[in-house]
């Protein structure tokens, strides 16, 4: 049996044995012999986005097929955060189906909660008080203005401005705060109930939202300093994604994203709800439709709501938050713990659940994100037949691939995170 | 009632059934076959103007004698009208309606959705493919009433089947072949690509 040598060859390479680096002469190509070019023109590339990529915004995936460093084909993949909340209505009391409402559309839940418990107070045909239907108002406001800094930030981290994120989340906060004194919870609020809300705000939350109110503006201004005549930004977004009224029609885009491109179209002013039409503030309207229009509309949409919102708190009526209808209603724990009836009414609405007449109901909304619809089925039990939420960022998301196409790779990414999607909508 | 159901009836005749009212929203049910002439009416006559699509969707009523709908949300923006209608469909015949992407490119995913999870099939629809289910999905269509809450396999059998799921079953055959990936895969993974099979994993044991 021969033994076999290996002889290994241990130097490091790029360094003689002497330990000096050898250099590569520049010139080290042979002379004469042409290098040969990869043939890479018309060669198309698959390139895989997410679903876990910071700026998919959540678990979208985007399989993008390029040339070169152009967008032929964007084909997105949904459904990683799909929860069946349609299906899971179907087994729930009306009542039950709020806390669902926070976990679709995430960064806007009291908008979300407001929109159901008005497709249901429609289906049963309740009106609600005064002060309930004010208090709406403030809670989609509020949710508008946090949405849209929740949008304004991620949206300039996707495109190189770390600053207003700060700043943007500076404010979320603020409202944060206010929406848990309220409700108790930052962002599961669940504050409405079919027929009012579940609490009456606190002692000390006008105030607070009056302080609010007065110093957002000054965060709005350093942003619109900081962003809106910027040349990178102008750069990155301004013709960027563009889509033309009709365009935007034919896709069925809403919100933001339809007003963008010169349809002024809002559901607040044009089918209003919860008196919006008594309020005075404007339809932002865009001109071009590109990732700069959307952002001019979003920063001025929260200027609006601001004014809305300081509309509201000037008119906030004193009364009760809920319908005095004990079938509707929860009793005060006091009365049901020693009323009798007033305990029958609580064993009735827990056990049995508000029954809805039969009959549909559909509500469209003025969500941050778009238009978000509840449309609701009954058969006349206490549980929907049907619960369909009509997804504002999942409708606004497929004309993606149309915005897309033919935008350089970096472009998508602005182009994506001016749709302003949030999955727990998108694939609910 | 909304005018809108008039003029229907005089242009469409027997097309359209019955219409009614509901909170306030008109409904109007339409036959299948006439479906996509009528939304293309409606959105292209002058004085009706219903050039948005709100929403597509399908309602199954716990009541098995009732017929599956699906429905139509239009709005003229022009006039600030809805119009709701609806097509029914017999749940134990043939599901299928015409997709009304001609009409509206925003209905794409919204038929994508309702096919997804009520199995209604929309004719001439460009890529029917499931949008929120993954493409391998075999428990059925999740939002029928036939269907369970908590699915049709135990979670021990949805773990075995994901775990079991084949690399390639992420990707499209549309994607696989952008990527030129295709010719690159053994021949039998091709084979059963091939075939539609995508998710099934080759007998190695």
């Amino acid at each position: 049996m021969t033994k076999r040598t290996v002889e290994l060859e241990l130097a490091t390479p790029g360094v003689d044995s002497q330990g000096h680096p050898t250099r590569v002469p520049l010139s080290a190509a042979p002379q004469g012999a042409a290098l040969e070019e990869p043939g890479l023109a018309g060669e198309h590339m698959l390139i895989n986005i997410g679903p876990q990529h910071p700026a998919t915004h959540g678990v979208l995936r985007l399989v993008v097929e390029l040339d070169g460093e152009t967008v032929v084909r964007v084909i997105p993949h949904l459904g990683y955060l799909h929860s069946g909340f349609e299906k899971l209505g179907e087994y729930r009391h009306y009542n039950q189906i709020i806390p669902l409402t926070d976990r679709t559309d995430y960064l806007s839940p009291m908008a979300n909660n407001v929109g159901f418990a008005l497709a249901a107070e429609k289906l049963m045909g309740i009106e609600i008080t005064p002060r309930c239907t004010v208090l709406r108002v403030i809670a989609c406001e509020m949710s508008r203005i946090i949405s849209h800094m929740v949008w304004l930030g991620t949206t300039s981290i996707d495109l190189g401005a770390f600053t207003p994120f700060l700043w943007a989340f500076q404010e979320r906060e603020r409202i944060y705060n206010l929406q848990e004194m309220w409700t108790g919870a930052r962002l599961t609020t669940s504050v409405t109930r079919v027929g009012g809300m579940m609490a009456d705000i606190p002692d000390g939350f006008v105030e607070g939202l009056r302080h609010f109110t007065r110093t957002f503006p000054k965060t709005l201004a350093e942003i619109d300093r900081v962003l809106t005549r910027n040349a990178v930004w102008i750069g990155r977004t301004q013709g960027v994604g563009a889509l033309t009224a009709a365009e935007a029609i034919n896709h069925s885009l809403s919100g933001p994203m339809l007003r963008a491109s010169g349809v002024p179209y809002d559901v607040r002013k044009d089918k209003p709800y919860l008196g919006y039409e008594t309020y005075d503030f404007d339809v932002v309207v865009g001109e071009h439709g590109d990732v700069y229009d959307r952002y001019l509309v979003r920063l001025e949409e929260c200027t609006q709501a601001n004014r809305i919102l300081e509309q509201a708190l000037d008119r906030l009526p004193e009364g009760p938050i809920n319908v005095a209808d004990p079938r509707l209603i929860l009793p005060p724990k006091s009365r049901a713990m020693n009323d009798m009836e007033a305990m029958i009414y609580h064993f009735k609405q827990v056990m049995e659940g508000v029954k809805a007449p039969v009959g549909e109901a559909y509500v469209g909304i003025e969500n941050p994100k778009g238009e978000l619809g509840n449309y609701l089925v009954s058969d006349g039990t206490a549980k929907p037949v049907r619960w369909r939420i009509r997804p504002p960022s999942f409708i606004n998301l497929s004309a993606l691939p149309k915005m897309a196409e033919g935008h350089l790779l970096s472009d998508l990414i602005a182009i994506n995170a001016s749709v302003d999607i949030v999955m727990g909508e998108v694939d609910r | 009632m909304n005018p809108s159901v008039e003029a229907l009836r005089a242009t469409f005749g027997s097309a359209i059934g019955r219409a009614l009212e509901s909170c306030g929203d008109t409904i109007v049910y339409v036959r299948h076959d006439a479906l996509l002439a009528v939304l293309a009416w409606l959105r292209d006559t002058p004085d009706q103007r219903y050039d948005y699509l709100v929403d597509v969707t399908a309602v199954e009523y716990r009541d098995r004698e009732r017929p599956l709908e699906v429905v139509y949300n239009l709005r003229s923006l022009d006039r600030r009208v809805d119009l709701r209608l609806k097509v029914e469909l017999d749940p134990a015949g043939d599901l299928t309606v015409d997709s009304v992407v001609p009409l509206w490119r925003g209905a794409d995913w919204l038929e994508r959705e309702t096919f997804d999870m009520f199995g209604i099939t929309f004719r001439g629809h460009p890529d029917l493919r499931r949008i929120l289910m993954w493409d391998t999905y075999v428990e059925g269509y999740p939002l029928r009433k036939d269907f369970p809450l908590r699915g049709r396999f135990s979670r021990a059998e949805q773990v075995r089947q994901a775990l079991a799921a084949n690399p390639e079953a992420h990707y499209s055959m549309e994607e696989l072949s952008i990527a030129e990936a295709y010719e690159e895969l053994p021949p039998d993974m091709r084979e059963r690509l091939r075939r539609g099979e995508r998710g099934k994993v080759a007998d190695s044991e």
